[in-house]
């Protein structure tokens, strides 16, 4: 087991080092020089050598790059361009709404699924079958920021039960829990749905297998049958797809922040896009990656702890 | 050479390939899911083609004195919006840019999927490198590197194609290089190779046919991811801009108008859905059409 955390763990740091390659170099590439869009439309041609110079534009790329890479492993990420703020600082104030969003969306996708997965895969073939197998596909098919809409619609501007929009009350307040309701379904919909689907595939493999019977026969109870024999076996594909939906789920947190105007990571990402503020693109997206390849490794490791038969060679 | 011809073009060998065909697209027609995303599909391409001729109103025409109808007033069957554009004719128009945009991203991201995964299948010096590149794009989460790509190229709808093409070939790539993998140690790529075939006729007319129910399923459902996606960067702003009629750009410009003319988010969210789902079930149906398992039953 230690031995496969460290394996990973290099991986990882390959990865990394891979990720910010291809990231610096596609924001360097990228047209527009980054001292006009600094000093603005009036700067005179001595004041954007002087930002090239400052900037530290005029070195080789490679040496720009090693450069960059030595600020980041000291925590900095550069200064945006268009307020000069530092990219760290923009990114630690927006990143607690971000995680908080993600984790409420997790927890909320991760309940839903996998009991409807579950109580589906137990009455096979019942209308709460048929229901939930619905809301499985189409789930998939609804566009994340369009239910956001919706349900803005819907719960904020017809039935005034919730907020329109927003994620500055503490979460420990009602406030808070109220704000974090609607965005969280908006963004957990999509992965309840394939947690669900996956939920309950796994799980009428699982009781139709041999030993289920047999504990059957030997007249385990229903409950502890399906909680404790079953789940554990049923759960190894099902952590794989809650892994994999990390992923889309980050990504789905930068749309559902700019429909619910919650100040988060993703719309610092995306205002930096339109205003082609690279330094921000270029933190933002890092840190974004990061999160995703380490979880992945995360969910390598349960997965060889919930299942010991998996070895990786 | 002669007799790798003759090996290739024997009678019975397009027959079969036909039969196989037909035999797959009736089994995808049983499926009833699949066979209800077959006809949405199929709605939307016919009204791709024909939008000019379904339409009273052009896309772009606006018209201030009746601004924001109603569904059915006016004679607007989908109302208007608040420029007073027939909402009808820009959700046809808009069906029209969703399955280009979608199937040229499509189709250039399996151009360089396959081509990747055929090379680095086939090559083992180069499969390490090639598929160290792939395991980097799979990194990115979800859109995330789509958007890294538009933040390169700046916002436009040719540049979100540009991205969803690249996003789509680490899939691919994957997909294809397994399949190269344990289809080139049969038999017949054996004897081809022994026969003096080159590499690139192995692998374009042996291997790469031999892959076609992989890709075809994952065609199918990346057109729904592809199409989703496009909607969400339009929806950003980072892709089409107005007054473009794109489902996204639509729902975009739609939610400022929540309060007064709700329909003019609700309708393009309701195709898009459709569409979304209509090339997941197609997808679904295929894959459980073309598992070669099925064909033992059959």
């Amino acid at each position: 087991m230690i031995g496969l955390i460290v394996r990973r763990f290099l991986q990882l740091i390959l990865l990394l080092l891979g990720i910010s390659f291809l990231v610096f170099m596609s924001m360097h590439i990228a047209p527009g020089d980054p001292a006009t869009i600094i000093g603005g439309p009036t700067a005179s041609a001595s004041d954007l050598e002087a930002i090239r110079d400052n900037l530290g534009l005029d070195r080789p790329v490679i040496v720009q790059y090693a450069d960059y890479l030595g600020g980041i492993l000291q925590g900095d990420f550069g200064y945006s361009f268009q307020t000069g703020q530092s990219v760290t600082d923009a990114i630690i104030t927006r990143f607690p709404n971000t995680i908080k969003l993600a984790t409420a969306s997790m927890i909320v996708a991760i309940i839903i699924g996998i009991v409807t997965g579950i109580i589906s895969a137990i009455k096979q073939n019942s209308w709460i079958d048929l229901s939930s197998t619905t809301f499985a596909l189409a789930g998939v098919s609804i566009p994340n920021f369009w239910l956001g809409a919706m349900l803005i619609l819907v719960f904020a501007v017809n039935l005034q039960w919730l907020p329109v929009g927003g994620l500055s009350a503490p979460i420990y307040t009602i406030e808070g829990m109220k704000e974090l309701i609607l965005p969280a379904i908006t963004l957990g919909t999509a992965s309840a749905a394939l947690i669900a689907r996956m939920s309950r595939s796994a799980m009428l493999e699982v009781i139709r297998s041999d030993y289920i019977r047999t504990a059957k026969a030997k007249g385990v109870k229903q409950r502890s049958l399906i909680w404790i024999h079953a789940l554990r076996n049923a759960m190894i594909p099902v952590v794989t797809v809650i892994g994999i939906n990390f992923g889309g789920l980050l990504g789905g947190t930068i749309i559902t922040e700019q429909v619910f105007a919650i100040n988060g990571i993703g719309r610092l990402m995306i205002d930096a896009i339109a205003a082609r503020d690279f330094p921000i693109v270029q933190g933002t997206v890092l840190l974004v990656a990061a999160i995703f390849v380490f979880v992945n490794l995360i969910v390598d490791v349960i997965y060889a702890f919930i299942d010991p038969r998996i070895t990786y060679n | 050479m002669s007799a790798e011809v003759v090996f290739n073009e024997k009678n019975a060998a397009p027959k079969k390939k036909e039969r196989y065909i037909v035999q797959t697209f009736k089994r995808v027609l049983k499926n009833k899911l699949a066979f209800i995303g077959i006809i949405i599909v199929s709605i939307q391409i016919i009204l791709a083609i024909f939008a000019p001729f379904l339409t009273s109103y052009g896309p772009y025409e606006q018209n201030l004195a009746v601004t924001e109808l109603g569904i059915g007033e006016e004679g607007h069957i989908l109302g208007t919006d608040n420029y007073g554009r027939d909402m009808w004719s820009r959700l046809v128009y808009g069906a029209r840019i969703s399955l280009i945009v979608g199937l040229s991203s499509v189709a250039l991201g399996l151009i360089g999927g396959l081509t990747l995964g055929l090379l680095a299948g086939f090559y083992r010096r180069i499969d390490g490198f090639v598929m160290r590149i792939v395991d980097l794009l799979f990194a990115f989460p979800g859109i995330l590197l789509a958007m890294l790509i538009i933040a390169m190229l700046g916002t436009s709808l040719v540049n979100v194609v540009i991205a969803i093409s690249i996003w789509s070939i680490p899939g691919c790539a994957r997909i294809v290089r397994g399949s190269v993998l344990s289809i080139k140690k049969q038999e017949y790529i054996l004897a081809m190779k022994s026969l003096g075939a080159s590499d690139i006729r192995i692998m374009l007319k042996h291997i790469l046919p031999n892959c076609t129910a992989p890709i075809i399923v994952f065609a199918t459902m990346r057109m729904a991811t592809a199409i989703l996606s496009t909607s969400a960067l339009s929806f950003l702003g980072l892709g089409a801009q107005p007054p473009t009629p794109e489902w996204g750009a639509m729902i975009a410009a739609g939610q400022d108008f929540m309060w007064t003319a709700p329909h003019m988010s609700i309708i393009p969210g309701i195709a898009i859905m459709l569409t979304v789902f209509a090339f997941n079930v197609v997808g679904d149906g295929l894959r459980d059409a073309l598992d070669p398992n099925m064909e033992i039953d059959l």
